[in-house]
């Protein structure tokens, strides 16, 4: 083939680039989130939606709140089990998931996820 | 046609090595500028538009102006404009390049920008903006690349091709207009505030525009075996000389009113850029070299000896290029906010960061230009 | 305000009730947010808010309530820079608040005495018909309203204010001077905004939501009764109204069209 050489030492530098993250994470596991529940979480036993709804969708259900909130000033939520929230991240969400450290920040530093909610929206003071 | 573009003489490569230089510094100082908030810049609470939306106001008029090109050559049959009309073609490209990064530099959140397009607003004149300056983008591109490519193949260009040339000659007067209702319909604003604004936009536009592209002639006569054509450039100068006595006009029409009628809102912007006020006089010294370099390009222009002289036409399109550019690029957006809706005064200066984002987002568009033109001029160089 | 009604009168009576029984756990019962919304207040409403401002009542005290009041509660810090400087309400002079009203020989009570100014919340805001995004529009109470989750800081809104009543983050709030805002931020319970969004007055739309009326407002008659009043323009007797029709008032630039809503009873 034309340009053998370039062609070949080009994909060389290419593969080695791209398994990079392979190679240098070898041999070590991230460390698994942990998140921790306040007990007010634990004894509320539910939050707005059941844990798999929410694991799921609570970025979605942040999103339809700030939406509905801000532009069409219906401020209430009732979730699938008749309950009625008041939809805020720093006075419902937070309330009970105080412990941001310990519970948003672990999966979401572990999924390499920064959500920019907080350069604006004030997270709850954490002890520690 | 793009390996045109790879095949240069250490010239053309230092050029765009050098062009690439500027791009990267500029760079760094976006990320700072992008990472610490537009607080990095002369703007204040007052002056919330600055050098950025000016520069990209005089750059829409560069755009504009192909169209003093395109409309000769394809409306009236001047057979002799058909050589340059990709040179329009392509220094329009690179215009609106320049205007759509000067609008990406100045957004404060610039990852939202899609929501113009997510949550359009058909009251608002950027979104509008927006529109025209894009689809005149593409419409170049693909117009230009077309022709071009089928100067190469000795053939005339698709039949597709002619209802976008035809389309792109209102379409180019649209966006300099819609570009001037930016202004020109913001009640609190008085020195925006009338109706020559779009008019004297499109003057400027159409003396700047030819101007800079006259100019470009000269550098690619001289540094390509292309000849741009003694005859073009000469039928370009006076279409810039036209358009600059019409820009003039209008500037001393505006004038008449605010002086005359003695209203202090439409006087005040002026004596701020011409005499100072309350003290505040920084932009006093340019306003007079833009009104300076007006008269002198006037004189270069309308005396047929010296436009004809094309030495002496260099100097009266560099003249017309400095009293633009000072009067579009930096006195018309300062001054809209100059006095501020309370009467105060309080000025504006780009900062050095402000400046250097600006200068790579310029190196920008001469990066696409150069490319553009080296694939141009290679074509023609061939055909020849 | 017609004072409570019958349904709000059993729902306070009903909590006092409970409350008294069981004390603070009858709340920890309760899931958050589940006891604002149970107790969901009965939201102000309006086909067009208006605010009305009594010149005669506003003296440095009452007017630095009002803002205090304002900047605090929703985490306006002071930046100490005119440069880069966040305002919601804010003083002006006579002059500056009236610029098309020139008077070298009025009164002494008004020659260079403060105003207070704010966002007008026009009828015609030339602001939204600028947004390319629809981050600020006027809702149907008459409310300019800003989206900070949209506004893609293109200020396209300040440059069409005719009243100077917007301001800009130009950098991050919450950089600002720690001398000049040592309790930063001043109220967790509602956000901040961060750097490259357009901030400004919004009529207090989250406590008019709970039923209770601007910050300033409340602010000022603490300290002098019925130095301002809030209504609703289209209610013949709201307070609003009940003020303008004795008094004479004037608006900033009403020759702009913008139709202004914030009345100055001079």
């Amino acid at each position: 083939m034309y340009d053998k050489g370039k062609i070949l030492g080009g994909l060389l530098i290419g593969i080695v680039l791209l398994l990079f993250p392979v190679y240098y994470n070898a041999g070590r596991a991230a460390k698994a989130p942990e998140r921790v529940l306040t007990e007010k979480a634990k004894a509320a036993k539910q939050c707005v939606e059941d844990l798999a709804y929410m694991k799921a969708q609570h970025m979605k259900i942040l999103d339809e709140w700030r939406q509905e909130v801000v532009r069409q000033d219906t401020r209430y939520y009732k979730s699938s089990d008749g309950k009625t929230y008041f939809k805020s991240l720093q006075l419902t969400c937070m309330e009970c998931h105080s412990n941001k450290t310990q519970f948003c920040d672990q999966c979401h530093n572990y999924m390499g996820v920064a959500p920019y909610c907080w350069d604006c929206h004030i997270a709850p003071k954490e002890n520690g | 046609m793009l390996e045109k573009a790879l095949k240069g003489s250490y010239y053309y490569w230092g050029w765009l090595v050098l062009l690439l230089g500027v791009i990267g510094i500029a760079f760094l100082a976006y990320l700072y500028q992008f990472f610490e908030g537009l607080k990095i810049t002369g703007m204040s609470r007052d002056v919330s538009w600055g050098f950025y939306i000016g520069q990209f106001t005089y750059l829409v008029g560069v755009a504009a102006s192909g169209v003093m090109v395109i409309l000769p050559y394809y409306l009236h049959d001047y057979k002799a404009f058909g050589r340059i009309t990709i040179l329009g073609e392509f220094l329009a490209v690179a215009a609106i390049t320049m205007c759509l990064l000067f609008i990406m530099v100045d957004l404060g959140n610039l990852p939202r920008l899609l929501n113009v397009i997510l949550y359009p607003n058909p009251t608002s004149i950027l979104f509008w903006d927006m529109i025209v300056l894009n689809v005149y983008l593409l419409l170049n591109i693909i117009i230009g690349w077309n022709v071009l490519s089928a100067e190469r193949k000795g053939m005339h260009y698709p039949n597709w091709v002619t209802p976008l040339i035809y389309i792109s000659i209102p379409w180019a007067f649209s966006i300099h207009t819609v570009t001037a209702f930016l202004y020109a319909g913001l009640p609190g604003r008085h020195y925006w505030l009338t109706a020559i604004m779009a008019a004297r936009f499109l003057a400027s536009a159409f003396c700047s525009g030819p101007a800079i592209l006259i100019l470009l002639c000269y550098i690619v006569r001289a540094v390509t075996r292309f000849e741009p054509g003694r005859e073009q450039i000469r039928t370009l100068a006076g279409i810039v000389t036209y358009a600059m006595i019409l820009n003039v006009f209008f500037l001393l029409l505006e004038v008449f009113t605010a002086f005359y009628s003695q209203i202090p809102g439409h006087m005040e912007t002026f004596v701020y850029l011409f005499r100072g006020l309350e003290g505040h006089a920084k932009m006093v010294p340019w306003m007079w070299t833009s009104a300076f370099f007006m008269l002198v390009s006037l004189v270069l222009l309308i005396v047929p000896a010296f436009r004809r002289n094309e030495k002496i036409l260099v100097l009266g399109c560099l003249s017309v290029f400095i009293a633009t550019w000072i009067d579009k690029g930096l006195g018309l957006v300062v001054g809209g906010f100059i006095p501020n809706p309370l009467n105060k005064v309080f000025e504006y200066w780009p900062t050095i960061p402000e400046v250097i984002i600006s200068l790579g987002v310029w190196a920008s568009g001469l990066f696409v230009l150069s490319v553009l033109y080296k694939i141009a001029v290679s074509v023609k160089e061939e055909a020849a | 305000m017609m004072g409570i009604n019958r349904r709000e009168f059993l729902k306070i009576a009903g909590w006092s009730a409970l409350l008294g029984a069981g004390g603070k756990a009858a709340f920890e019962l309760l899931a958050p947010g589940e006891a604002e919304a149970l107790l969901q207040p009965t939201p102000l409403k309006a086909k067009q808010w208006a605010m009305a401002i009594d010149f005669t009542k506003m003296d440095e005290e009452v007017m630095g309530a009002a803002i205090r009041a304002c900047h605090r509660l929703y985490n306006v810090p002071d930046m100490g820079n005119p440069k880069v400087e966040l305002k919601w309400i804010w003083k002006e002079t006579y002059e500056h608040t009236f610029p098309t009203q020139e008077n070298e020989y009025i009164a002494e009570q008004f020659h260079h005495h403060n105003f207070l100014v704010l966002c007008n919340h026009c009828t015609n805001p030339p602001c939204c018909r600028a947004c390319p995004t629809k981050a600020t529009w006027r809702r149907e109470d008459g409310i300019v309203m800003m989206d900070m989750h949209r506004c893609i800081g293109c200020r396209f809104c300040m440059a069409a204010c005719p009243f100077g009543a917007r301001s800009f983050n130009w950098g991050d709030p919450r950089q600002a001077p720690k001398e000049l805002n040592p309790d930063f931020p001043t109220n967790p319970d509602l956000p901040t905004r961060s750097k490259g969004v357009v901030e400004k007055c919004q009529f207090c739309a989250e406590r008019l939501a709970k039923g209770q009326i601007p910050a300033c407002v409340e602010a000022a008659n603490a300290v002098k009764t019925e130095a301002m009043f809030f209504g609703d323009l289209t209610v013949k007797d709201s307070p609003v109204r009940k003020a303008l029709r004795t008094r004479y008032s004037i608006r900033r630039k009403p020759e702009l069209g913008t139709g202004p809503n914030v009345y100055y009873i001079i």
